[in-house]
């Protein structure tokens, strides 16, 4: 074949990008404490330790409480700004979006660290709501994002239409633009929850005494003795996370169908 | 077809104004996109904004909406100053270039979107609907989804879908430029139908001249901002008021011109390869525009002789340098005597008449009334 | 008879703009803007012992700089990042190319869904399962004595390199995505063009196909670079502990010495090396970035 050199190049890269999750499974159904070849058996007792084990539990249901109000809050606000971005032009816009969007190119640590200066010195004490307030700021650019994409793609003659045909502003953005856009902001809210169930550094400086899943996976990734119930918890989560992003994709397409745009590919 | 009362019977000057502008201005920043236009639209004229990419006319269509506001001078629809009053309370209503239908929702959805304030019934506003769909000839397709339609059938949509709110003003944007030859010459016809039935004045935004001049009762001709010339089709075409619009409308060609005098209503030229003509003043151009005096007459005002043909009014010797064979005419470029840069003569191709050679000597006839003079 | 300026303005793009990106704004001007600020005002506060003294001094930036460990960890930091950004981009362009160029349109979002998969499990584990299969006792290790290749395990564990394919593995799609994107817009018939104007392949990939995807390359250099400079998981996983990098730092200025000064004026530096490496960044490739408008 022509580019067999660069098809085999291509093969051997998702072996790379796959290998460490591959890997999970295969130690999280291992008998055996030690993470390491030859495996002694099958078990599924790692899977029982992580289903009993209560602590886990509680970060558990912290991430997802936090996890789901990022994403509410983060796709909110993206659609305001992503509404803002692409129907209007106005003088400032650029700067605007600019701050918006400036945590996708700032090192997380830097987002954290400052929060947690200005959150103790307001004495504002340190909780789930901290995050909350933290993972808001990091996801809702990945949400605006993909509402960019999704409220670029409408024909700005339609919103205009049902304006001319009666219709309120407001009215307008509920009977058409949302409508149209829905599929751009299930997507979006996806991501968001995504993003924000698996975020560490942020949780880790803002949760104070409280855990999340990312806090108490590093917490216990210190004692060899938890680490096979780790891969356990990992084969979960890489399940969930591909369950979860394929119904992103799902709505993603769907949108594109439904307003007649072409697909120009995935999470860009 | 039912003609309208208004559109049948009334001449277009004693019908009430539905649309004045009077001094409208209009800037993007720097940018100065209508540079006072003044102009008045009558009730049930299908009134045309012809012109280049540009030039405007999309703008001021767009003010009559509301989708624009002006940045000095007024609009006024009925009588009724517009300024402060937004798209959705306009007795108008648009079909948009890209015809705007709504993808997520039915054909009979779309049609019957503006009713969604009307007070009648939910039965009678289907009956609106289904009357709409009728009347733009897409009865029985109410139920079907609007994306999977064809782009003749979404513009009949559109239409449908502006015409049951019963506006004042259609607004048409380029309405047909998106539809191929064949289906765009079928709608133009059912356009004009359409209106002489409804009687509701149409603005139509077009840059395409053939369309204006099949459609319109009165054209406003635009370059940059200003209308050039606000004319019927016929006098647009055969007394255009500058070079620029004549150029614009059809062909024109243009022989350079020395006036020797003036006087009791006539222009005496002297026109290369026409030798001395005179013109009256009503074939000149009312006010001067810089540049050498020319005149221009239409390809289809002259004539070539064949022999033992005779003109009957004038004839100028020249040399056939071009010839284009259409069909049913054939184009001839021929150098007059004495003038470098050959005119375009349209002839109809008659049976048993044979198409001349390029080279041949021959005469043209012409006729001194067919001429316009700009200076 | 016009509208009044005020309502003018008021129904005006520019107002609608704003009164619509307003509430986004609002949130990262509380949440972003003036904790950055904040923490650029504290790098000039004195410290007093858990509490911080407005009183405006150098002496941080001096303390910062002046410390041999500093130097060393910024330098390693920025080491690591480029290492780790050159080596991921290498490693993703071929990638792009091969989706862009030899993928059949059908399959292309097909192909990025793949590749975006890994990226969305959880960070964490990902580097971890780094250190199991790098460890002494770990996949790799044991497969290779396993196969008795070699007697005793190989140190892979607690070094830059280990650091750096951890995180090239973590940034790939980052990586992958802009120059994919830059690829896809490249219209083939140049390329058609190139090669009917006698040049080879490789002379066309060399001239054409590389110079256009450069917007694409110099955007996946920035989007590796910048956030792998404040990667904090990786050093203390994969490092060991033993080779801290400038988030290490921070972390332990800030909270465990609690000197909030001195945390801030090394988060300040920070992000002025990080710029000022990616401007020159910039500045040394604008050639291309201007083509690419």
């Amino acid at each position: 074949m022509k580019f067999s050199g660069l098809r085999a190049y291509a093969f051997l890269y998702l072996v790379f990008l796959y290998a460490p999750i591959a890997l999970l499974p295969v130690f999280a159904f291992n008998d055996g404490t030690v993470i390491a070849f030859p495996l002694k058996g099958f078990t599924l007792k790692w899977f029982a330790q992580l289903f009993e084990n209560e602590t886990l539990a509680g970060a558990l249901t912290n991430s997802l409480i936090v996890a789901f109000s990022t994403s509410v809050l983060a796709t909110t606000l993206g659609i305001f700004a992503a509404r803002s971005a692409t129907r209007y032009n106005y003088p400032g816009k650029a700067g605007a979006m600019g701050l918006i969007m400036l945590p996708l190119v700032l090192p997380e640590i830097i987002v954290a660290v400052s929060l947690l200066v200005v959150l103790l010195a307001a004495g504002v004490p340190l909780s789930i709501l901290t995050v909350i307030l933290g993972h808001v700021l990091v996801a809702t650019p990945y949400a605006i994002a993909v509402l960019n994409a999704a409220f670029s793609s409408l024909d700005r003659s339609l919103e205009e239409a049902a304006y001319d045909l009666g219709e309120t502003k407001w009215s307008t953005f509920r009977l058409i633009i949302l409508p149209l856009v829905t599929p751009g902001i299930i997507s979006s809210a996806l991501m968001a929850f995504t993003i924000s169930l698996d975020e560490f550094i942020i949780a880790f400086f803002l949760a104070g005494e409280q855990t999340t899943l990312p806090t108490y996976i590093y917490s216990q990734l210190r004692f060899p003795k938890q680490i096979p119930m780790i891969m356990a918890l990992g084969t979960v989560l890489v399940v969930c996370s591909v369950m979860l992003l394929a119904t992103a994709e799902y709505f993603r397409r769907r949108g594109i169908a439904k307003t007649g745009a072409k697909d120009t590919g995935g999470f860009l | 077809m039912t003609q309208n009362v208004i559109t049948a019977k009334v001449p277009l000057e004693q019908r009430r104004k539905m649309i004045e502008f009077d001094r409208v201005h209009k800037y993007y920043g720097d940018y100065h996109a209508l540079r006072g236009i003044t102009a008045t639209i009558r009730e049930g004229e299908f009134f045309s904004l012809l012109g280049p990419s540009g030039c405007g006319k999309t703008t001021l269509l767009r003010t009559i909406a509301g989708f624009e506001d002006i940045s000095s001078g007024s609009v006024l629809i009925d009588g009724k100053h517009m300024e402060d009053v937004p798209p959705n309370k306009r007795p108008t209503n648009m079909v948009f270039q890209s015809y705007a239908i709504f993808p997520h929702l039915s054909v009979g959805q779309n049609v019957g979107f503006g009713l969604r304030r009307d007070p009648r019934s939910e039965a009678e506003k289907a009956k609106a609907v289904e009357e709409a769909l009728e009347m733009v000839g897409l009865k029985g397709y109410g139920a079907r989804a609007a994306h999977a339609l064809s782009g003749g059938q979404r513009q009949r949509v559109a239409l449908a879908r502006a015409l049951i709110l019963k506006p004042k003003v259609l607004l048409l944007d380029e309405p047909l430029s998106a539809l191929d030859k064949k289906i765009r010459e079928q709608m133009q016809i059912e356009l004009i139908k359409l209106q002489r039935e409804v009687g509701i004045t149409f603005v139509l935004v077009t840059h395409d001249q053939e369309e204006a001049l099949v459609m319109s009762d009165r054209i406003a001709v635009m370059f940059e901002g200003e209308i050039a010339q606000l004319a019927d089709p016929e006098t647009l075409y055969r007394r255009p008021a500058s070079r620029r619009v004549a150029d614009f409308i059809g062909v024109m060609n243009f022989l350079p011109a020395k006036v020797l005098g003036e006087g009791n209503g006539h222009v005496q030229l002297e026109v290369a390869g026409l030798g001395q003509v005179d013109v009256t003043d009503e074939q000149a151009s009312a006010k001067p525009q810089g540049g050498e005096p020319a005149v221009g007459f239409r390809p289809e005002t002259l004539t070539i002789l064949y022999e033992g043909q005779t003109a009957q009014d004038r004839e100028s010797p020249g040399v056939i340098d071009e010839v284009v064979y259409y069909g049913d005419m054939t184009y001839y470029d021929v150098k007059l005597d004495g003038v470098e840069t050959p005119v375009r003569i349209s002839m109809r191709n008659v049976f048993g008449r044979p198409v001349l050679d390029v080279g041949t000597q021959t005469r043209v006839a012409w006729s001194p009334g067919a001429l316009v003079l700009f200076r | 008879m016009s509208a009044s300026p005020i309502r003018r303005w008021a129904r005006s793009e520019a107002a609608s703009g704003w009164f619509m990106v307003s509430p986004t704004l609002i949130y990262a001007m509380l949440l972003l803007a003036a904790p950055l600020a904040t923490i650029f005002a504290y790098s000039f506060f004195k410290d007093g012992y858990l509490v911080v003294i407005h009183e405006f001094t150098t002496q941080n930036y001096i303390d910062a700089w002046s410390d041999p460990i500093f130097r060393t960890i910024l330098f390693r930091s920025v080491l690591v990042s480029a290492l780790v950004t050159l080596v991921t981009v290498l490693l993703a362009f071929p990638i792009a190319y091969f989706i862009s160029f030899v993928v059949p349109a059908s399959n292309k979002s097909r192909w990025l869904f793949l590749i975006t998969i890994p990226f969305w499990t959880s960070y964490l584990i990902r580097v971890f399962q780094w250190k199991v299969i790098l460890n002494f006792n770990g996949v790799i290790n044991s497969t290779l004595q396993g196969l008795g290749i070699i007697d005793s395990p190989l140190q892979m564990l607690n070094s830059i390199g280990a650091i750096a394919i951890t995180l090239a593995h973590a940034y790939a799609p980052f990586a992958i995505l802009p120059i994919f994107v830059s690829l896809e817009k490249i219209d083939r018939s140049l390329l058609e063009a190139g090669q009917d104007l006698g040049e080879s392949k490789l002379m066309t990939f060399w001239r054409v196909t590389l110079p256009l995807a450069m917007p694409g390359v110099i955007g996946a250099v920035m989007i590796v670079f910048i956030p792998t400079i404040g990667d904090y998981v990786t050093p203390e996983l994969i490092g060991g502990g033993k080779l801290p990098m400038v988030a290490n730092m921070i972390q332990k200025d800030m909270l465990k010495i609690d000197n909030k000064p001195l945390g801030a004026a090394v988060a300040v530096s920070a992000m002025f090396v990080v710029a000022a490496v990616s401007l020159l960044f910039l500045f040394l490739n604008r050639r291309f970035l201007k083509v690419g408008k």
